[in-house]
């Protein structure tokens, strides 16, 4: 959930009345908001980095805010009060609309059959006799940030780039060059650097660099011209310093490039919504025409209205309410979705406004007046659905046995699935290649390697933590390991094993013998064999020599049993001799 | 217990005193051990307030070993004279006897005898007096019946110096008659006995009183994890509520079922590889429905049962990927899926608890794997209210006021479900929250590291109550 911070006097101020804390807080409960901390820049400052710091910092009081994910038209000062205001039926949702120049040709960009390989996508409008104050100015900058950590992933799917239309001269070209080939002077550097310069610049920048990998290994950079060969910015790296917008910028040219042209599209109109109101007309926003490589022509923002027809049974039901026609539609209107009953007197025609690309379907909307209604006013209901309930055969016997393990004198322990190599492998001799692990391709630590193959490794570092306690220790798991399996389409599958550890001075291989014993009693198998269970000695590199044997039951081998060799204690930083016990238990379903 | 003639005789004697009396007196003037004294004085402190004895130590002087053999056969010098006839008696056959050495140096010195170097058949001792006093044995004696306090200090040091004296501390009794003081008494019982039952014996005897003050003996026995009790009780809640358990045992998923399934776009934050554990082996996942495939990327990509779709470029390259499951709703997704499979729809309720991954950043409350519960109900015309009625009741089993909080709540997508084949009225609520997180608040824990993995401290596990949600 994206947190926005805005001004709380400029907000009331905005808003037109104030509210105590309290009253905010629930007035954003009331529309799927969280006000989530009160605050200012010097606590912030001095929370983060000490009081000294601090000193000087602006006290202006900051409400910080979390907005529902997919909700951009609400990332800004701008966009929050009008959308409380809407629904506190202060005022009507704006409605935006695309308006061609007055006087001349729309503005043009370009886009050639080079920026295919790298960044396909372009979209541009033109927000004309703004005026900016210096609060409106930083939102407008605000935004641009808010979007690119959100909905622009990064700037991986869209970077944009704003500039005053007033510097530069049209029409504009969206291309992609070497990178030696690209050279300017970025925004906020003294001099010209070449494409290749500024990326070894940036290396060390603390907020960009995070963006370089997006076309660092490209063959060719994007790269945006005016008719002049004036660089407007290297997408989605920086914008060129010379058509940087500033406080009195009064003609602001915004393009936004991409990799996924919807998102493109979201952006260009979040930002034009956003911020055409401080035009001279309000909420009109100057089209622009993007050419494509094969000739085609589109104009943008697209500011698109779109219309959904439901009907008041339709929410009615899914809410589980039962309000009127008339009433459902004030609801919506209220959450900026525009709606009137049709002349049936059921239906509802619902317009769904370019700011709300986070409606795609009915259900959206029907979450709209769930919320507009109050979630706690609906009244509570039992769902009248009938089952029987069943457990899982597996869980209920893991269940089961766990009781009577820990009736048997063992401890329960509860160790990670995920480990690293060494636990499994070496730190038991064994070889990783025999084991059937499955490999973690992203681990941030060697902990998270591997899934574990055994829970034996487990019980060990737990034993090995626990050294200081009064021995015997009687440890047991019961859990899943995961393995390899061709047959399964995901090509590995977990196992329900049961394993038991005993640590003290002596190896107590009659300790773990006889829980041995019990477990298969509990499991109504008798010793012997065919149907029966049996042990006989075997050898595994994990055990002591001469002391490990495999357990067979009807007919099945179904783990091993042994005393640990001197090298595994010593590996899990143990000193005492250990007996262990490691079953399969899914051959008793 | 102290033989009881003595623990009699010794209350005659504290009846007799007015004061009271020493232990060590006692032991002397009865001629017993003192050891014995203080057993009597034990066993009668144990009956309660007979007595009251308060101990005491005293210092006195006593003979070693070498002391009394003085004390009773004279000092070493003194039987060298003694042996030594008139005709006197060669050198070497007097340094033959036990004494013979200490002896002749101390009579030497004591001029008790003269040794004549020069005498025909080697040196031979001679007596010089007739009678003699023998000091050393006279103290010996002095200290032997108790009056050590004669000596001087100096010659107690003296003969301590020779090994014949030591000074040793007496622990003793100060006895004196407590408030139930009596010189008849009756002897407690500590422990019933299989006898005295078979004979009836314990009618007639008194039985010593417990201590309840003390602690009972520590149990060895086995316990079962905190975490594990408290998955049994929600397990427990679900049963009641009628949900049946879904088989959440494949830790390893594909993103088709984790993410695109759930009709979670590839782009989405949640599928990065700072969120997620990806596989390397094995890294892909083949087979899956095809003709179900085809309409989640249709659903993704262009939209379709009633949404707009998210129009973007689905890969099934993405879908592919293994990775560690991050929810058990891909569990969920699976049963819909086969759920939707069924020749006639059934409504359902499921639920599951068991472990998921994130490749999170870890700290005090976040660790890379931990339990998921969720709960899951499909049925036709389900409401809102059904899902705040249901999350309500389950939560009032929890004890759990302050849900929200705590755990996630929705109804899932049509883009979810219409694929998948479900008829269009149904309806699928669910919710999930973390197991971790209510055992935390419900034990007091703040640090997950307490709680689960290789480093918790058994002490817990052993200390750990039984968990009842709802108290």
């Amino acid at each position: 959930m994206p947190t926005v911070s805005v001004k709380r006097d400029l907000l009331f101020h905005a808003l037109g009345r104030t509210y105590t804390d309290e009253e905010f807080d629930e007035l954003c409960f009331e529309f799927g908001l969280e006000l989530d901390e009160i605050t200012s820049e010097k606590d912030i400052i001095s929370r983060e980095q000490g009081d000294t710091k601090a000193e000087g910092a602006s006290d202006v009081i900051l409400y910080k805010i979390d907005v529902p994910a997919n909700r951009y038209d609400l990332l800004c000062l701008e966009g929050l009060v009008r959308g409380l205001q809407v629904f506190k039926q202060k005022m009507e949702a704006p409605r935006y609309r695309r308006v061609s120049p007055a006087s001349s040709e729309p503005q043009r960009l370009v886009i050639t059959e080079e920026t295919t390989a790298v960044r396909p996508h372009a979209v541009a409008a033109v927000l004309r006799n703004i005026t900016f104050t210096q609060e409106r100015y930083d939102s407008f900058i605000e935004l641009q940030e808010k979007l690119h950590q959100n909905v622009c992933r990064k700037r991986t799917l869209v970077a944009i780039g704003t500039h005053d239309l007033d510097t530069i001269s049209g029409p504009f070209t969206y291309t992609a060059k070497p990178p030696g080939d690209i050279r300017f002077k970025p925004l906020n550097q003294a001099k010209e650097y070449t494409a290749q310069e500024l990326m070894s610049l940036y290396k060390t920048d603390s907020h960009l660099r995070h963006y370089l990998h997006i076309i660092e290994d490209e063959a060719v950079y994007p790269v945006i011209y005016d008719s002049n060969g004036i660089v407007l910015s290297m997408p989605p790296i920086i914008n060129g310093d010379h058509s940087k917008i500033s406080l009195n910028t009064k003609n602001v040219f915004i393009e936004c490039t991409a990799t996924d042209l919807t998102k493109a599209k979201i952006v260009l109109d979040m930002m034009v919504t956003m911020f055409c109101e401080y035009c001279e007309e309000p909420f009109t926003v100057e089209e622009a025409e993007v050419v494509y490589p094969d000739g085609r022509t589109c104009q943008y923002p697209e500011l698109a209205y779109r219309k959904e027809t439901l009907s008041a049974d339709f929410i009615n039901r899914k809410v589980g309410i039962s309000e009127s026609t008339e009433h459902i539609a004030q609801l919506l209107t209220k959450m900026c979705l525009r709606s009137e009953v049709m002349s049936d007197g059921e239906q509802i025609e619902v317009e769904i406004p370019p700011t709300r690309s986070d409606v795609i379907h009915a259900c959206d909307i029907m979450e709209d007046a769930a919320m507009a209604y109050g979630f706690n006013n609906i009244p509570r209901t039992t769902p009248r659905t009938y089952t029987i309930a069943n457990q899982l055969p597996l869980n209920k016997l893991s269940e089961l046995l766990r009781q009577d393990l820990a009736a048997a004198g063992f401890t329960e322990a509860l160790t990670f699935a995920l480990c690293s190599q060494e636990d499994i492998a070496d730190k038991l001799l064994k070889n990783i290649s025999e084991t059937r692990a499955c490999r973690i391709s992203n681990p941030k630590t060697a902990e998270f390697q591997v899934a574990r193959t055994t829970l034996l490794s487990g019980l060990l570092k737990t034993v090995a933590a626990n050294r200081k306690m009064p021995l015997p220790l009687r440890l047991f798991e019961i859990s899943d390991v995961v393995l390899k399996d061709e047959s399964k389409d995901v090509g590995a599958r977990n196992n329900r094993r049961l394993c038991a550890v005993y640590y003290n001075k002596s190896p107590g291989f009659e300790v773990i013998h006889g829980l041995m014993d019990r477990v298969m009693q509990l499991l109504e198998i008798k010793p012997g064999q065919g149907n029966g269970y049996h042990i006989q000695a075997a050898d595994d590199s994990t055990f002591f020599p001469g002391r490990c044997a495999e357990i067979f039951a009807c007919g099945k081998s179904i783990g091993r049993l042994g005393v640990l060799h001197p090298d595994v204690i010593n590996r899990f930083e143990l000193t005492m001799p250990c007996s262990a016990l490691d079953i399969d238990i899914e051959h008793f379903l | 217990m102290a033989d009881t003639g003595l623990v009699e005789t010794l209350l005659q004697r504290v009846e007799k005193v007015d004061g009271g009396l020493d232990s060590q007196d006692v032991a002397t003037s009865l001629g017993v051990d003192h050891q014995a004294i203080v057993g009597a004085v034990k066993s009668l402190q144990a009956l309660g307030d007979v007595i009251s004895a308060e101990q005491r130590s005293s210092k006195h002087w006593e003979l070693t070993g070498e002391g009394c053999e003085i004390a009773e056969q004279g000092s070493h010098e003194a039987r060298v004279v003694s042996s030594i006839p008139e005709e006197g008696m060669p050198q070497s056959q007097l340094m033959k006897l036990a004494f013979g050495k200490v002896g002749f140096s101390k009579a030497m010195s004591n001029k008790w005898i003269r040794l004549d170097k020069g005498h025909e058949g080697g040196p031979r001792i001679f007596k010089t007096v007739e009678r003699l006093e023998d000091l050393v044995r006279d103290k010996l004696l002095l200290v032997q019946k108790g009056q050590a306090s004669q000596l001087e200090e100096k010659e107690k040091n003296e003969l301590k110096k020779r090994k014949l004296l030591s000074e040793v501390t007496v622990k003793s009794y100060w006895i004196t008659k407590g408030s139930c003081f009596s010189t008849t008494i009756t002897k407690q019982e500590t422990e019933l006995t299989p006898e005295m039952i078979a004979s009836g014996s314990w009618k007639e005897k008194k039985f010593k009183p417990y201590n309840f003050e003390a602690m009972g003996v520590a149990l060895d026995c086995g316990h079962l994890h905190p975490l594990m009790k408290v998955r049994t009780q929600f397990r427990q809640i679900f049963l009641e509520m009628g949900f049946t358990e879904m088989p959440t045992n494949n830790f390893i998923e594909s993103s088709f079922w984790n993410f695109d399934s759930l009709f979670q776009p590839q782009q989405h934050p949640a599928r990065d590889q700072h969120d997620t554990f990806f596989l390397s082996d094995p890294a892909q996942a083949h087979e899956f429905p095809q003709d179900y495939l085809e309409r989640v990327r249709k659903v993704h990509s262009e939209g379709g049962f009633g949404s707009q779709g998210y129009k973007y470029d689905w890969k099934i390259e993405e879908a592919q990927k293994n990775i560690l499951r991050t929810h058990t709703t891909a569990v969920s997704a699976r049963m819909l899926y086969k759920l939707a499979q069924q020749e006639k729809f059934t409504p359902v309720k499921y639920f599951s608890i068991d472990r998921v991954f994130r490749n999170e950043t870890l700290d005090a409350t976040h660790l890379a794997e931990f339990h998921q519960i969720e709960g899951v109900v499909a049925d036709f015309g389900l409401t809102l209210g059904d899902l705040m009625g249901i999350l309500h009741q389950f939560f009032n089993k929890l004890g759990l006021k302050k849900w929200v909080e705590v755990g996630n709540s929705g109804m899932f997508r049509p883009e979810m479900l219409l694929p998948m084949g479900l008829p269009e009225g149904v309806t699928v609520i669910a919710w999930g929250l973390s197991l971790e997180r209510p055992t935390m608040i419900k034990y007091g824990i703040n640090n997950i590291r307490e709680l689960v993995g290789h480093k918790v401290n058994l002490q817990m596990v052993y200390d750990s109550p039984v968990c009842r949600l709802d108290s």
